[in-house]
Order: C-alpha cells, then sequence, then structure tokens
C-alpha cells in the first residue's frame, strides 16, 4: 500500500504553484491520474519515485517510509523499489534492445527474466538490434519491458502511449494490464487520455492546480 | 636529422591528454550537474588559458615550482621532485594550459545527454557510476574524440609555457615548437622548413581524421 502526504512548490506554466496532495493507493490498484497539462501530474510520479524531492510530508510503502520529513528520511531512488516508464523513449542507443534490459538487472539476478519478457512483448527476434531501428510503439515495449526486469512493487508511467496511434496503443494498454495483474503491481498511469483511463483504471485521481479535485472511479467522473 | 624533438613532443602531448582525461571528465561532469551557485568561478579559473597569454601562465609557475620558493623547495626537498626546466614540470605546465580544450567538450558532452536516460537508470537502481560508465562516456564519443585531439593537438602547438617553464634542453625540454625557434634562430631556415612541414602536415592529418570520425554526429548521438 501507498500512502502519501506529500508537499512541493512547482512553477507551472501560469507561474508558481503548490502541490499539495494525499491518498492512500492499495496494492494491486491501477490507478490513473488525469488532469490538464501543467497541473502536477508527472510530478506525483517524480516525488514517488525520488526524482523530486518533496518539500514536506510523508510517502510510505508498504509500511516502509520512502519519505519524510520529520524523521527526515529521503530514500534515494536507485533503492526504491519502483519501474518507471516515461513519455519520451528513453532506451539507451549504445546498446542493442537485449542489453537494455540486461542493464537493468540487479547484482547476482538470473539473467533468464531477459529473455522471458522479450518474449512476452513479442520482441525476441529484434533483440540485438539497436533502439534506433524500432517504432515509436516497439521502443515502448522495451521500455516496458526493461522497467519489469527487477519486479518492482509499484510501476509509474508517465504518458507512456501519449505518441503513438490507436493500433499501438491498445496493444501496449493489453500487455500493460497483463504485466499489472500478472506481478501483482500497484500500477499509477499518468495520462490526459479519458478513455485510456475509464478502460484501464479502476480508480481515477483527478488534478487541478496541484490538488486532487476528485477521487473515485473513472465512469463517475467522466460521465459527469 | 635529428627526430627527437618530435619524439618528445608526441610523449608530452600523449601524457597530458592522458592526465587531462583523468581530470577532465570528473571536473566536466561536475560542471554539467552542479547546481553549487559558486560553480561559475571554477569556470572561470578553468577557462583562464583560454585568454591569458601563455607567458604569464609559464612565468607564474616558473615562480611557484622555483627551488628557491616554498613550494618548489618542499617538492625539491621531501620528493626529490623538480618541476622547472624538466619533463614532469613541462607536463604539467601543459596540463593546465590545455585544461580548458579538455573541459569545455567534454562539459557540453554531458549536457547534451538526454536528462530522461539519467532519471531511467536512477530508477532501474543504478547509480552515478554506472550511468557515467555506461550510459554517458559511451553515448558522448564524439566529444570525448573532440576533447582528446583539441587537448593533444593544442599540447603539440605548444611554445610561450614551454619555453618559459622547460626552457630548451635537448631531450628533455626541448619540444618542436623550440626547437623550430632555435633554428631560425641559427639561420638554419632548411632545417626549420622541414620541421615546420612535418607540423603541419601531421596537424592536418589530426584534423583530418578527427573530422571523418566526427562527420555524422547525428548517428553516433541519435536515439529517436
Amino acid at each position: 500500500m501507498i500512502e502519501l502526504a506529500l508537499e512541493k512548490s512547482l512553477f507551472g506554466p501560469e507561474g508558481k504553484m503548490k502541490l499539495a496532495v494525499s491518498c492512500q493507493i492499495g496494492k494491486g490498484e491501477l490507478v490513473g491520474i488525469y488532469g490538464p497539462s501543467g497541473a502536477g501530474k508527472s510530478s506525483i510520479l517524480r516525488l514517488i519515485s525520488g526524482l523530486m524531492k518533496p518539500e514536506g510530508g510523508l510517502l510510505k510503502v508498504d509500511g516502509e517510509v520512502w519519505y519524510s520529513n520529520v524523521e527526515t528520511v529521503n530514500l534515494k531512488p536507485t533503492k526504491r523499489n519502483i519501474g518507471m516508464v516515461f513519455q519520451e523513449h528513453s532506451l539507451f542507443p549504445n546498446m542493442s534492445i537485449a542489453e537494455n534490459l540486461e542493464f537493468a538487472l540487479s547484482k547476482g539476478q538470473p539473467p533468464q527474466i531477459v529473455q522471458d519478457l522479450l518474449e512476452r512483448v513479442g520482441l525476441k527476434k529484434l533483440a540485438s538490434k539497436k533502439p534506433s531501428v524500432l517504432s515509436g510503439g516497439q521502443k515502448q515495449r522495451v521500455a516496458l519491458a526493461r522497467a519489469m526486469i527487477r519486479k518492482p512493487k509499484i510501476l509509474l508511467l508517465d504518458e507512456p502511449f501519449s505518441a503513438l496511434d490507436m493500433k499501438m496503443r491498445a496493444k501496449l494498454q493489453e500487455y500493460l494490464v497483463q504485466f499489472h495483474n500478472e506481478y501483482g503491481l500497484t500500477t499509477l498511469l499518468v495520462s490526459h487520455d479519458a478513455s485510456e483511463i475509464s478502460r484501464m483504471a479502476q480508480r481515477v485521481l483527478v488534478m487541478e492546480n496541484g490538488k486532487f479535485s476528485f477521487d473515485g472511479e473513472p465512469r463517475h467522473f467522466f460521465q459527469s | 636529422m635529428d627526430f627527437s624533438p618530435f619524439y618528445l613532443t608526441l610523449r608530452l602531448a600523449l601524457f597530458t591528454t592522458g592526465i587531462l582525461f583523468l581530470i577532465g571528465i570528473p571536473l566536466a561532469y561536475w560542471l554539467a550537474f552542479s547546481r553549487l551557485r559558486i560553480k561559475y568561478v571554477v569556470e572561470a579559473i578553468v577557462s583562464l588559458p583560454l585568454v591569458l597569454p601563455p607567458t604569464v601562465l609559464g612565468f607564474y609557475l616558473l615562480l611557484f615550482f622555483s627551488p628557491e620558493n616554498p613550494m618548489g623547495g618542499f617538492l625539491d626537498r621531501y620528493f626529490d621532485l623538480r618541476l622547472v626546466f624538466t619533463f614532469p614540470g613541462l607536463v604539467l605546465a601543459s596540463v593546465i594550459y590545455s585544461l580548458p580544450f579538455m573541459v569545455q567538450p567534454l562539459r557540453s558532452g554531458f549536457t547534451g545527454i538526454p536528462k530522461a536516460w539519467i532519471d531511467t537508470t536512477q530508477t532501474l537502481g543504478k547509480g552515478r557510476w554506472v550511468t557515467l560508465s555506461r550510459v554517458m562516456l559511451p553515448n558522448m564519443k564524439s566529444a570525448l574524440l573532440t576533447a582528446g585531439v583539441l587537448s593533444f593537438a593544442h599540447t603539440v602547438g605548444e611554445f610561450g609555457v614551454v619555453l618559459m617553464v622547460g626552457g630548451n634542453i635537448p631531450d628533455e625540454t626541448r619540444v618542436i615548437a623550440v626547437a623550430i625557434y632555435n633554428e631560425v634562430e641559427a639561420m638554419n631556415y632548411g632545417q626549420a622548413n622541414t620541421y615546420s612541414l612535418i607540423l603541419i602536415g601531421f596537424s592536418f592529418l589530426v584534423l583530418l581524421i578527427t573530422y571523418w570520425l566526427n562527420r555524422d554526429k547525428s548517428r553516433v548521438l541519435s536515439y529517436d
């Protein structure tokens, strides 16, 4: 379970904005985070991953404190067991597809998972190719597979499908739901696509100006 | 013909470039990513050799390392190390003199690394060293090449600093630029001409190879 209550001053498109959010996310939930650009959606993922430092509050995952300004705890991103997929594909161009996945292996982790995951996302044949020859959708599949290597507790997705066409998007959404269910992940999906959230998430957190303005089932929000 | 000034110059340039890589990579990394406010002071110091006449630098190094002065005396007494009119002294002076030629291209290389790659390595649990050695450096080959060649070529072309700190001792400090000056002083224009032509040919070849290797920068760095 994720318990978060975090604060951070941000500089949005309309000047300074205070991000202040609190919520609890149950283990195994797939939660969508929806809202206009500049509302602070991506910042929440960056705060959870540790890539951005909060100014105050608490972040607890399965009872373990990841951040607390009271206890002055701030776990490094490298120590947080998360998987993250970014909007822009962040594959390393000097490595082949398989090497991109191998890079993510923890010390002593059996490398068999690389082949398994490549097979799962249907890219085994392209394993030795460099990322530059892949299509946008294929790249995001590699990025998703790479994020799964360390078997994370939490999967954070920052508009991972926004640059893809409808067909590719649907395929990736399918992979994502499969991973989510099979690995027992807690997944947070930032998206500005209402239909995507409606289809995939059981719960949506709607953000406006750095605050949650709605927390509930997607159909209740998107119907109103 | 006496080729020793060439060997000496080559040896000096190789030592200088090697040492500069060891100093330049951490320094450029720090300059690229540090958020310290006094960073600009370090930037100004690193760039000083670009604007100062080499004789100024040479003059102060000469004073500083002279055995009559505290620092030079200390090195002489306790380490039996003389840096004035010796090859090690030349290497040190060259390292300082060519520092900006190493640091500036490397710094541009570091700042050209997409932030998403660095974020990704962190969320994959990798520390700074792994990020540097496996993601950053392999993806800034052209910056490394440019930095290496510029430092090497700049050292080959040194005159003022070398003459001030090293003097004109055959096989010890008489580098090619000094040898040419010597020959002209002695009215041996033929010899000076031969040295000069070899130097022109060599420099042109080095630059030609560099530009050839760098001819398609986008290919080396492409990740889209």
